[in-house]
């Protein structure tokens, strides 16, 4: 394969992940790392600073859509930013560290556990609006638009949620993807903060903890600009035309399948893993 | 001056996303111009990244990046726009303070203040 047969392929292939992770919601990063890997054969630590930048673009460019309709929370995010960043150049200096066998086999959990969280339907944490003391003197606590008008919402267990943020944070570093499920778990359920709220935060959230982890790839060398060049700007454009997308019936069954495509990348990973293909 | 009204979250909001569509665009651009220069240089000689060689200093350090993207070399080209989108939410981090200044909301100056530390850590203290 030459170059040009190289960008054409994985830009095409880094295109259909940012599609389907947007059309979904299930965001593409998780995809695009195995995609390299077991297809290209491009070596992982190549593979995650590829993908790392791929996730800074999207974020920053949904970031946009996002931002305008109210349902963000810029302190949460910037309170759970902390966590997040300190987690990435942990998981970051990790990567660096632990060898390219254990980097496979923690993505393939990833990727099961993903996929497993896809599948279920999220429930929302029962609302409870007893302010907490700390989010009431983070300022965290807000309002967002919805039908019945303007909601207010509370948020609570702070420190529970800031612990699970450094984790999705490390995961981002060591792994090249946004972790959504992480940061879900961290914001949904333990600081019961309302969907769209947590949602959009996350994904406000996602572009800084990549970028966190992003310079020390570029300054380890890690980041070669003919991969990451196809990547970025597949995902990029795949990610914008799956959001601009109106064909959403079919929604379900897409997320559905989409979900197993990522549970056998899992089942692959572990198995090259294993068996030291990686 | 700014007064505190002016500064609601909700405008601020509005520039940050500005903000980011523009990095984003232009690291886009520049990436795809040093794709178009390096496939007309390199397109037919042979791909081969499985194994990992780590990347000349030139392409790992911003001073490198710079000199190689201003002798349009097609390589130091997308590495400039990719530093420029690393450094996005970077500038994004920094308007944050400058916003939570303006509305003397000193706890959060502090909070982003914190984080862009982080950020430029990564960025220059690990030797960029």
């Amino acid at each position: 394969m030459n170059n040009l047969e190289f960008t054409l392929l994985v830009g095409l292939g880094s295109f259909m992940a940012g599609f389907l992770g947007a059309l979904t919601g299930l965001g593409g990063g998780v995809v695009l790392v195995p995609l390299l890997v077991l297809v290209f054969k491009v070596d992982i630590r190549y593979a995650v600073g590829a993908s790392l930048v791929s996730v800074i673009a999207t974020s920053s460019g949904a970031a946009v859509a996002y931002l305008k309709d109210g349902f963000s929370n810029i302190r949460i995010g910037m309170f759970l930013e902390v966590a997040t960043t300190l987690g990435a150049l942990f998981g970051a200096f990790l990567a660096a560290r632990v060898s390219t066998t254990s980097i496979g086999v923690v993505f393939g959990f990833m990727l099961l556990y993903s996929s497993y969280s896809s599948s279920k339907t999220p429930v929302e944490a029962p609302e409870d609006t007893h302010p907490d003391p700390l989010a009431t003197r983070l300022g965290m606590n807000g309002v967002y638009p919805s039908l019945s008008g303007p909601k207010e919402y509370f948020v609570h267990r702070v420190p529970t949620g800031f612990g699970l943020m450094f984790g999705a944070g490390a995961l981002s570093g060591l792994l090249g993807i946004g972790s959504g499920a992480v940061k879900v778990l961290a914001m949904d359920q333990a600081m019961g903060i309302p969907f769209k709220v947590s949602t959009t935060t996350s994904n406000f959230m996602i572009g800084v903890t990549a970028a966190a982890s992003a310079g020390v790839y570029l300054s380890r060398g890690y980041i070669d600009p003919a991969i990451a060049m196809p990547v970025m700007l597949g995902v990029l454009t795949g990610s914008l035309a799956g959001a601009h997308t109106l064909i959403r019936t079919r929604t379900k069954m897409l997320r559905w399948v989409f979900g197993v495509v990522i549970a056998a990348l899992g089942v692959e990973m572990l198995y090259g893993a294993f068996t030291g293909k990686l | 001056m700014f007064r505190k009204s002016d500064w609601t979250d909700q405008k601020i909001e509005v520039i940050i996303a500005n903000l980011l569509r523009i990095g984003v665009m232009s690291a886009a651009v520049i990436v795809l111009a040093g794709g178009v220069v390096f496939l007309a240089r390199h397109g037919v000689q042979p791909a081969r990244y499985g194994s990992f060689a780590g990347e000349p200093s030139n392409l790992t350090r911003w001073r490198g990046i710079l000199q190689a993207a201003l002798g349009l070399r097609a390589r130091g080209i997308i590495q400039l726009g990719l530093l420029i989108l690393i450094a996005t939410p970077v500038a994004r981090v920094a308007f944050s303070v400058a916003a939570f200044a303006l509305e003397r909301d000193w706890l959060y100056v502090g909070v982003a203040g914190f984080v862009l530390m982080v950020l430029l850590y990564s960025l220059l203290g690990s030797g960029l």
